[in-house]
């Protein structure tokens, strides 16, 4: 998505440097109430702010380890490494930053998926990293999306997506763009067979990827005050010259706007689930 | 070709234009002497102008002939290219538009309607960007809102009650980037769409006629079969957008090696598998013989349903799931035993 990318990038540009998701340090300012809170504290209370509630974004692993029974995960896919089709190269090779974001992270790409248990239901899982190249999605992260669906379509299992992502890679071109049809026609086939698909938008999802998969669950849940739309703010203020009203874009927004089901804090997100799996049962 | 708009790498061939116009002038001009002399002139000229329409083109040859990727973008947009609108007007006989998703309202950036292409009987979708000014206002420059690909939607869920094959028209910068365009749920508008036309059980064909801007241009394009017109584009941004962040800002400069970079040309895409055919263009493009080009683009279309409409539906949603299914371009480090998808492009 042209909108979001360039909100994305521009992340990604001044996100190593600043950290756009926990700075070091025993303790933090916290962004949402500007206290000083203990890292640890933070950390223990699921990267939640125990003053204001302010969620951190988490990595995709920290993620699974939240969501999933311990010693439960199984993880699949993960030997998907991308080609660089292109041979892309702007001010920097596509090559030189993939190697860079794969050893700051320890990732291959932005994205684990695997099987596993949330509170004893075994469950299909994939969660976006937004860590490596701000979880824009292109040819690995749609194979293995498309992957993860097929298997819970072969398996019979309840499936779940996180997602947190700037939207399409540019660096794939057509490629990244084909695997929004990619994972949606995976999507289509999965629900065909009968499959509960929740799909779960943290912050921020946008582009590419809000204009696929992670909004065609069958459920949306969003975490609080999680940016989520298609297009990035600044390229809509630029395309309408005027103001955004506050909290556009926001979790909170999208529930009014009938967008998503249900905005869910991470304390209660396992419950949650859970729930609507075993709902799904019939 | 009075009102005819100028692209700054043709601007040798409107000089060879000018000279040409002079020429015929000399040759055809009222009330020219008469006699052995003015014979021999008027001759003359002829020879001249014979040698100036070679000389252009010989240059249309070589201006068009491996068109660099940024200058393929300017083509795509010219202003006298055809649009969606002049594609009907041309070769879809007894048209007739549907309009409105039945949800919120009626999007003009995007057309619906059934019509005869040939002997087929097809449900016709498109981006419009419109051709007036008004037009173009009221189009959103052809950035269709939720509403429109709502509306598409829906009218190919009829044409697949119906029975018959629909034919996509793609030409948008991108979809709509706005608060209305959100709050209405872009992004869902468009997921929805690429789900649901990956299932739909008949016959879809889409041509990118000029720009494929990202998501706003798939969400009328999942099809059995995918087809570009020579002088468009089709990419996951535009090549501005991509230069404004990949390169710090969109210039002359950064916007043609964005537009190298992102291989968002027909023969680029089709090496990519992202196409699986390239529609030809009169020598020239499409905006200086839209009849021309209408017809070869009608003949491609009509090619493709007689083949398309053999197939059962079975074939047709198994076909398409293939299609899109192995797009993508990746290694597998420890080869999982049960099979190897790497598709190196
Ligand atoms: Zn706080």
């Amino acid at each position: 998505m042209s909108q979001t990318a360039t909100r994305s990038w521009t992340q990604v540009q001044t996100g190593t440097k600043t950290k756009s998701s926990i700075p070091e340090g025993l303790w933090l300012r916290c962004p949402g109430c500007s206290q000083m809170i203990y890292r640890k504290q933070m950390e223990a209370n699921l990267s939640v702010c125990p003053e204001c509630g302010h969620h951190f974004r988490i990595s995709a692993s920290t993620r699974v380890e939240q969501l999933i029974d311990t010693g439960t995960f199984e993880r699949l896919f993960a030997n998907v490494e991308s080609n660089d089709p292109l041979k892309f190269k702007d001010l920097k090779s596509y090559r030189d930053r993939l190697l860079a974001e794969q050893i700051k992270s320890g990732q291959t790409d932005a994205i684990i998926a695997g099987v596993g248990f949330i509170k004893g239901r075994q469950v299909a899982l994939a969660c976006m990293d937004l860590s490596f190249m701000m979880g824009s999605m292109g040819s690995v992260v749609g194979e293995v999306l498309t992957r993860t669906i097929e298997h819970a379509t072969e398996h019979n299992l309840p499936l779940v997506i996180v997602s947190c992502s700037g939207g399409a890679r540019m660096q794939e071109s057509g490629l990244s763009l084909m695997q929004m049809a990619k994972s949606s026609a995976a999507l289509a086939r999965f629900d065909d067979a009968g499959g509960v698909y929740i799909s779960v938008l943290t912050d921020p999802t946008t582009g590419g990827v809000t204009a696929s998969y992670a909004m065609l669950g069958d459920v949306i849940i969003a975490e609080p005050e999680a940016l989520i739309g298609f297009a990035g703010p600044r390229v809509i203020r630029q395309t309408i010259r005027q103001d955004l009203p506050e909290g556009f874009q926001r979790s909170e927004f999208l529930l009014e706007c009938g967008m998503v089901d249900q905005v869910v804090p991470r304390h209660d997100m396992r419950n949650q689930i859970a729930r609507l799996v075993d709902y799904a049962g019939g | 070709m009075g009102t005819f708009y100028t692209l700054e790498f043709e601007k040798p061939l409107v000089e060879l234009e000018n000279r040409i116009r002079e020429a015929e002038q000399g040759v055809s001009a009222p009330g020219a002497p008469i006699g052995v002399e003015g014979v021999e002139e008027s001759a003359a000229s002829s020879a001249e102008l014979e040698d100036l329409n070679r000389q252009h083109a010989k240059l249309l040859e070589e201006l068009y002939t491996d068109l660099n990727p940024w200058d393929t973008v300017r083509v795509s947009r010219h202003p006298n290219r055809p649009q969606t609108w002049d594609y009907i007007e041309h070769f879809v006989r007894d048209f007739g538009e549907l309009h409105g998703d039945r949800r919120y309202g009626d999007d003009p950036a995007i057309i619906t309607g059934f019509g005869r292409i040939g002997n087929h009987k097809c449900l016709v979708v498109g981006h419009h960007k419109g051709r007036t000014t008004q037009e173009r206002i009221a189009c959103h420059f052809g950035c269709a809102h939720p509403e429109g690909y709502r509306k598409a939607l829906l009218k190919m869920k009829l044409a697949e009650k119906f029975g018959t094959p629909i034919v996509t028209f793609v030409d948008t910068p991108g979809a709509y980037p706005g608060l209305e365009a959100e709050r209405r749920g872009q992004a869902e508008a468009i997921a929805v769409n690429l789900r649901e036309m990956a299932r739909i059980k008949v016959p879809i064909l889409s041509i990118v006629i000029g720009e494929g801007g990202s998501g706003g241009a798939l969400g009328i394009a999942v099809a059995d079969r995918v087809a570009m017109l020579r002088n468009s584009w089709y990419s996951v941004i535009s090549p501005e957008g991509c230069a404004a962040i990949l390169w710090k800002q969109a210039n002359e400069q950064t916007n043609r090696s964005a537009a190298d970079a992102l291989n968002l040309t027909a023969r680029d895409n089709i090496k990519l598998g992202i196409i699986d055919a390239v529609v030809e263009e009169p020598l020239g493009g499409a905006h200086r013989d839209p009849d021309g080009a209408s017809d070869l683009l009608r003949d491609w279309i009509i090619s493709q349903l007689d083949e398309l409409k053999a197939k059962s539906a079975e074939e047709l949603v198994e076909g398409r799931y293939e299609r899109f299914r192995n797009l993508g371009s990746f290694h597998e480090t420890t080869p999982e035993p049960s099979e190897s998808a790497s598709t190196d492009a």
